[in-house]
């Protein structure tokens, strides 16, 4: 496999968006990343989507989004791991262009989740689950979160309230990115105070959905000064992406020997951390999948960041701050970026390449140069890791 | 929805039948083709006794369309007597504080009831606080 390299980047807003549609969005993402790469083109477009056909009653993206882009003729697909729809594409992305098969591909992710009523989404989004023994018994995608969260309680002794600093990171690191859906500082008095939407799990534990797109431009490494002067010309940092992984569980939270342990997290980032010679201690920052407080504590555990069942502890003590140990959610998280499912897991990789170019402005990492990125799908059962590099200015 | 879909699981839903593995005897709810502790196949099914206590639970206030008249509802995860973990919504609850390690016992109740022409009602298991009669 080639090594490959993120040349350029874009993002739209996570909004309620009525002025645009799925294509409209994901084009605006798009001709901004291959405006930032330099490039007019590129040999393959991968689309993570995992909503279109339910709410915006469109499938076929790949064609939809190529034709309306300018890109006819081109290889364009979309990808679908529910939440993990966006990563899942990436790693297609890699795969292509990383085999030879393509030369260059834009992967973008894109969702369009606020033209339906509340109801129809919820039960748009539970198609993660299992629909035959999860769905009919009307949980939703939140009750199984909630299910997972009582008994992390329960079994660890702590309280709904040490989860507060999650939410409250997110929400300042979100203040500084103009990308971000939440521009709101909040205060543990108000995370204690917000609305119950399947308990414990209240309004300040949760994600916002919203309509939003993310992309990247990504080429073989070996060709990003040779083919791509542009590139060049802007003395940018070369960003390589060193890990990617993605693991399966069990479907059903109830399946799972242990519903508090996210194997499949274990399982990629173990991979990816192998794939990039590196152990956590060497990442800077960690684009985690915060799609709920509980969530992000699941997933520091078993990324090797906190012992099981000690991940509050993280918070409490501000590691997970930008001037932290390990460092979450710096540009807003699912939490305060706002989850538009599908693209959530490539704006991760749109925030990843910030920080590495040193383009995070109020909430940039010093010395940033080994970011992590973790992208799930469902309840935990697709779960797909990347690491990112920064070369160093030559 | 489909009435097949429904049809089809009309024992896993009206009876709790699940699977007993021939090769390590693991019992298996829902039922699933391979043996998820051994790897063999399975396909011999298994009566489960309905009894279980409840492993988490959460109340859920922002239902799926389709669920909007019982709002809000307890949902559980159950853990059977034997072994397994399922899904399911508790109910005949009362006055009764659901606490995790609470028994209950499996009955059979509206899950749903679909909104088109047909108007398809759905049956299925629920779980209930044990000691309370037939309401
Ligand atoms: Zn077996």
């Amino acid at each position: 496999m080639r090594q490959i390299a993120i040349i350029g980047i874009g993002q739209s807003p996570v909004t309620e968006n009525w002025d645009q549609s799925i294509r409209e969005i994901a084009g605006e993402a798009i001709i901004a990343a291959l405006h930032d790469a330099g490039l007019t083109s590129a040999d393959g477009i991968f689309i993570g989507n995992m909503l279109s056909g339910q709410l915006s009653k469109q499938e076929n993206l790949g064609a939809l989004v190529a034709d309306w882009v300018g890109l006819r003729g081109q290889d364009a697909v979309k990808v679908e791991a529910a939440c993990g729809s966006g990563a899942a594409a990436l790693r297609l992305g890699i795969m292509a262009v990383g085999s030879g098969e393509l030369e260059s591909a834009i992967v973008a992710g894109v969702e369009k989740m606020t033209e339906t009523k509340g109801a129809e989404t919820t039960s748009a989004l539970a198609t993660a689950a299992d629909a035959d023994y999860e769905v009919i018994q009307g949980v939703t995608f939140v009750g199984l979160n909630a299910l997972v969260m009582q008994r992390y309680l329960h079994e660890y002794g702590w309280r709904h309230t040490d989860f507060a600093p999650f939410s409250i990171n997110a929400h300042a690191n979100a203040l500084h990115n103009p990308a971000a859906r939440l521009h709101e500082m909040i205060t543990e008095q108000d995370y204690q105070r917000a609305r119950m939407i399947a308990e414990p799990i209240n309004l300040l534990d949760a994600s916002p959905i919203g309509d939003g797109a993310a992309a990247v431009v990504i080429v073989p490494l070996e060709d990003v000064r040779r083919k791509f002067p542009s590139q060049a010309g802007l003395k940018r940092r070369n960003i390589r992406i060193s890990g990617s992984a993605s693991a399966t569980d069990y479907l059903a939270v109830h399946s799972r020997k242990d519903p508090l342990w996210l194997a499949a997290a274990e399982r990629s980032t173990r991979q990816a951390y192998a794939q990039a010679g590196i152990t956590p201690a060497d990442v800077d920052f960690f684009e985690l999948h915060d799609a709920f407080s509980i969530m992000a504590a699941l997933s520091l555990e078993a990324c090797g960041f906190a012992e099981r069942g000690q991940a509050p502890r993280l918070g409490l003590d501000g590691e997970i701050t930008i001037h932290g140990s390990i460092p979450i959610a710096t540009r807003g998280g699912l939490k305060a970026r706002g989850h538009p499912v599908g693209a959530t897991g490539i704006y991760q990789i749109v925030e990843a390449v910030q920080q590495l170019r040193g383009e995070a402005g109020a909430t940039q990492i010093e010395n940033a140069q080994i970011g992590m990125a973790q992208n799930i799908g469902g309840s935990g059962a697709t779960i797909i890791t990347h690491i990112l590099e920064a070369d160093r200015v030559n | 929805m489909e009435i097949s879909r429904h049809w089809r699981l009309r024992k896993q839903r009206y009876g709790l039948m699940g699977e007993i593995c021939p090769h390590c005897e693991a019992k298996l709810f829902p039922p699933r083709d391979i043996c998820p502790e051994c790897g063999g196949e399975a396909k011999t099914l298994y009566q489960f006794s309905g009894k279980g206590e409840v492993y988490s639970y959460t109340t859920i206030y922002e239902p799926p369309a389709g669920y909007e008249e019982n709002a809000p509802y307890t949902v559980a995860l159950v853990k059977l007597d034997e072994g397994p973990i399922v899904t399911a919504q508790l109910t005949d609850l009362g006055e009764e504080q659901v606490q995790i390690g609470t028994p209950v016992e499996m009955v059979t109740r509206r899950l749903r009831q679909d909104g088109d022409e047909r108007g398809m009602i759905i049956y299925g298991y629920k779980f209930r606080p044990v000691g309370l009669g037939p309401h």
